[in-house]
């Protein structure tokens, strides 16, 4: 069944749509893109579909929203015909997700290392012993400096730096192939940003992960990704390395790098996006 | 215009009390832009707060426009004094139109002529009177704020203390924003006082900045001197530093300052 | 339900529909239209809508609708079963329920409708006010609220009701006095939840004094929660103006108040059946229906529904 030559994930003509009273709005338009083992970074404003497409590729769109795909395939495995129960398993072994806010992502009334735990035992069936100690070895592979203390801590007791390696602790412990980040250091302080991206760029590099990146911060993507992806009212508008995005080809995506201020230039009025309402076509 | 000196502010009593802001002093001349960045926590909305008179927990001397101002503010001084706040979702009530929430300050204060003045302001921020009747889930997040803006211009006040004003909004409409909030400030010659965690913007709009940390001003330095680099405190240059994207070099490196 | 999608530019549904309202009244207009459209859709709660307007039409028209006259007896007609003459038969004195059980709709519309201009006020003002300040203004007003709350409601309601001589008016003051604590808590819960938000501050930056704030800004916060509340509350009005009725502390006759008829009726249950049970009907059918739109203006008017 998994396909070795077959890339991480390979997404081809992802269609997400939604039913809303006052019609149907289309959120991702014909997504189609493929991930090794690298950093993807996808880049759009709000309202894009970057989210909508990391949640769609793990099956996570509610309804009324309909996902249509020529094919979603982790490693050649197409997660279109899995039934539900399959899928939950593959969202815990080989896919997580990181979530932009972990307040929401972790149970308030559990401490947070039991929970990190459990998510360990529920895939590896290892005993409470093993489980524990695994998620203090995971909570330092994060750095946290005091694993101890954080493994009884409640996750109201820690700050949004803490709480996110935590979630990203908690995500990594079944060794996924795939990780989704969806901007998951946008709520965070830019040293403490730099930290838990540096933690994740570990990850890549020495677990040989994918990474799927959603972010709205064109520099953080082109300094931390490997290869981007622009995403323009539900369709992808250009797709190019990481290093040559400032050389990017696309008007939307060099309006968009045009429109950031900057601390070396001058304090000229900021050119603004002009949208083009040719892009949709 | 506006002169802080050596505010400290505590949230709280006796022994849980949090000590948000010590030893504040900073002087702004009128129709300069002063900024204030920091981390979460580093207290500068808590000072920005604190001279609009929405926090009485503070001592030390604030003076705006040469007056000395106390715990409670008189109406005069919201005249002079007003504020646009960060999250653009949650400063509009969600049960007034534009039109009200923009005619509310005029009739607070009395001030005739409302509809008239209520259609300069919103054309003021590009808006126009299509969005008069609206209510604010009708509006996108830059529409929200222009709105927000609007009804702190309305007064027709001398400073406007800005609250993160963009950080909320994407790239694009934060360039519009900004572009909006210089207009304002020449065509009216304002004063800002503008609170930011991103030192791009902080740049952009200002003349001086202070960088503050766990409720201290670490550095005073002009916007020149950030821009060529002369930052002296390691607490700032790190700040740079981790603003200018990721590094793995960097990242290894990062300190906490207590 | 046959929603289309696009409306015709021009018609009615559009002006409706409008995403740029030319004027205040429009833009209220079509909020409580994008309101009713959610609302349509639960099929109870549009029935208890009917039930309820139904109540105040019948109410309105009752001496057109009454047949006969509510307390004038004929006592060679008594206890006679429903018939084509008096349609729901007629009671040991021979009046008509039909027109009694008309008529009574007036009397508990009167009373809900005194319930709720007391109650709703005195909550939102002791909540609000609570909420706002906080700090020893919000203990002594919770504290107060909480007396008022421990008591009984019916017991209260009975002892309030003998100390005063017996009338619908007593009834009503009993019932407000034990019916508001709920409105000051769900209040003061609303007002603490948006005392700190920026649109708060916003005003206060604007240099509004504390009344003009919880009169124009927080309390239509509160509005939508009390709304549901008192809706759902008001078969529990009904209930116990019925109770203190039947117990003779309420409405005294010969007034056609359906608590009353009931107890007066009971002991002809077992023969006359239709004398206690049209009004236990009415009862029955008002209080759904408040329940039934009370369930569904909660599903349309809750905040955390959007």
């Amino acid at each position: 069944m998994v396909d070795a030559t077959a890339p991480l994930l390979d997404v081809k003509g992802l269609n997400v749509s939604f039913r809303t009273p006052s019609g149907v709005v289309q959120a991702v338009r014909d997504v189609s893109f493929s991930l090794g083992r690298e950093r993807l970074g996808i880049v759009g404003e709000s309202g894009s579909g970057k989210s909508t497409t990391g949640r769609a590729i793990l099956r996570l769109i509610p309804p009324p929203g309909v996902v249509s795909a020529e094919r979603i395939a982790l490693s050649g495995l197409e997660l279109q015909s899995l039934s539900e129960r399959e899928m939950r398993t593959i969202r815990g072994d080989r896919i997580s997700m990181v979530m932009q806010d972990p307040k929401y992502s972790l149970n308030p009334v559990m401490r947070v290392g039991e929970q990190i735990a459990e998510a360990y035992r529920l895939h590896s069936r290892a005993g409470r012993r093993e489980a524990r100690d695994k998620a203090l070895e995971m909570l330092s592979a994060v750095r946290i400096r005091d694993p101890q203390r954080v493994y009884r801590a409640f996750p109201h007791e820690l700050s949004g730096g803490m709480g996110q390696r935590v979630m990203i602790a908690m995500m990594l412990i079944p060794s996924p192939d795939l990780l989704i980040a969806d901007e998951p250091t946008s709520a965070l302080d830019v040293t403490v940003r730099m930290q838990i991206l540096a933690i994740i760029d570990d990850m890549v590099r020495e677990r040989g992960m994918g990474l799927v990146f959603i972010s709205h911060d064109l520099n953080l993507v082109a300094s931390f990704c490997d290869r981007v992806l622009i995403m323009y009212a539900g369709r992808v508008v250009e797709e190019c390395r990481a290093s040559e995005l400032a050389a990017a080809r696309h008007p939307y995506t060099r309006g968009l790098f045009s429109c950031l201020p900057r601390i070396e230039a001058g304090k000229k009025t900021l050119p603004t996006l002009e949208r083009d309402p040719a892009w949709l076509a | 215009m506006i002169e802080v000196s050596n505010l400290d502010v505590r949230f709280g009593h006796a022994r849980s009390a949090v000590h948000a802001v010590r030893g504040v002093s900073f002087t702004v001349p009128r129709g300069a832009t002063f900024g204030l960045v920091g981390e979460s926590g580093s207290g500068k909305s808590t000072v920005l707060r604190a001279i609009a008179g929405l926090n009485p927990d503070w001592t030390g001397d604030v003076r705006v426009g040469g007056e000395a101002q106390g715990r409670s503010r008189s109406r005069a001084f919201y005249k002079r004094v007003q504020m646009v706040f960060q999250d653009p979702y949650g400063s509009l009530h969600p049960r007034h139109t534009v039109d009200r929430a923009l005619g509310e300050p005029l009739r607070i204060h009395g001030i005739g002529d409302i509809e008239r003045r209520v259609i300069a302001a919103l054309e003021a921020v590009g808006l126009g009177r299509a969005f008069r009747f609206r209510y604010p889930h009708q509006l996108s997040g830059g529409q929200r704020q222009r709105v927000a803006i609007a009804r702190a211009m309305i007064l027709e006040p001398e400073v406007l203390l800005l609250d993160e004003p963009t950080s909320a909004l994407d790239v694009s409409v934060q360039a519009e924003v900004l572009n909006l909030l210089a207009g304002l400030r020449s065509e009216h010659a304002l004063t800002f006082v503008l609170v930011s965690h991103d030192l791009a913007v902080v740049s952009h709009m200002c003349d001086r900045l202070a960088v503050m940390n766990h409720g201290r001003v670490v550095e005073e330095l002009t916007v020149d001197a950030l821009r060529t680099g002369q930052a002296t405190q390691p607490y700032t240059r790190q700040l740079i530093a981790a603003s200018e994207g990721y590094d793995r070099e960097t990242a290894r490196g990062l300190v906490d300052y207590v | 339900m046959s929603a289309s999608h696009t409306p015709e530019p021009g018609s009615l549904r559009a002006w409706l529909l409008s995403d740029s309202p030319a004027s205040a009244w429009q833009a209220r207009a079509v909020r409580l239209y994008i309101g009713w459209l959610a609302f349509r859709r639960n099929p109870l709660a549009v029935a208890g809508l009917l039930i309820v307007t139904g109540l105040v039409l019948v109410a309105a028209l009752a001496p057109v609708l009454a047949s006969y006259s509510p307390i004038d007896q004929d006592l060679q007609a008594r206890l006679q079963p429903p018939s084509a003459t008096h349609w729901l038969g007629t009671d040991e004195l021979g009046r008509d329920i039909y027109s009694r059980v008309i008529w009574g709709s007036r009397i508990t519309l009167y009373i809900i409708a005194l319930v709720a201009v007391i109650v709703v006020p005195v909550g939102l003002v002791m909540g609000t006010v609570a909420g706002y300040y906080g700090g020893l203004v919000d203990k002594v007003l919770m504290r107060i609220t909480d007396v008022f709350m421990a008591f009984p409601r019916l017991i209260l309601a009975l002892a309030f009701v003998a100390v005063l001589e017996p009338s619908v008016e007593n009834a009503v003051l009993a019932i407000t006095l034990t019916s508001w604590p709920p409105y000051a808590r769900i209040a003061r819960a609303e007002t603490i939840t948006v005392r700190h938000s920026e649109f708060i501050l916003a005003v206060r930056l604007q240099g509004a004094s504390s009344w003009r704030i919880l009169r124009s800004h927080v309390m239509p916060m509160c509005i939508s929660s009390v709304v549901v509340r008192l809706t759902l509350d008001m078969a529990g009005v009904i209930l116990i103006a019925a109770g203190l009725g039947f117990l003779g502390l309420g409405a005294q006759p010969p007034t056609p108040e359906w608590g009353l008829m009931i107890s007066a009726g009971r002991q002809y249950i077992l023969d006359q059946w239709w004398v206690p049970t049209m009004p236990g009907i009415a009862i029955f059918v008002v209080s759904l229906g408040f329940n039934l739109l009370g369930d569904g203006l909660r599903d349309v008017l809750d905040p955390k529904n959007g």
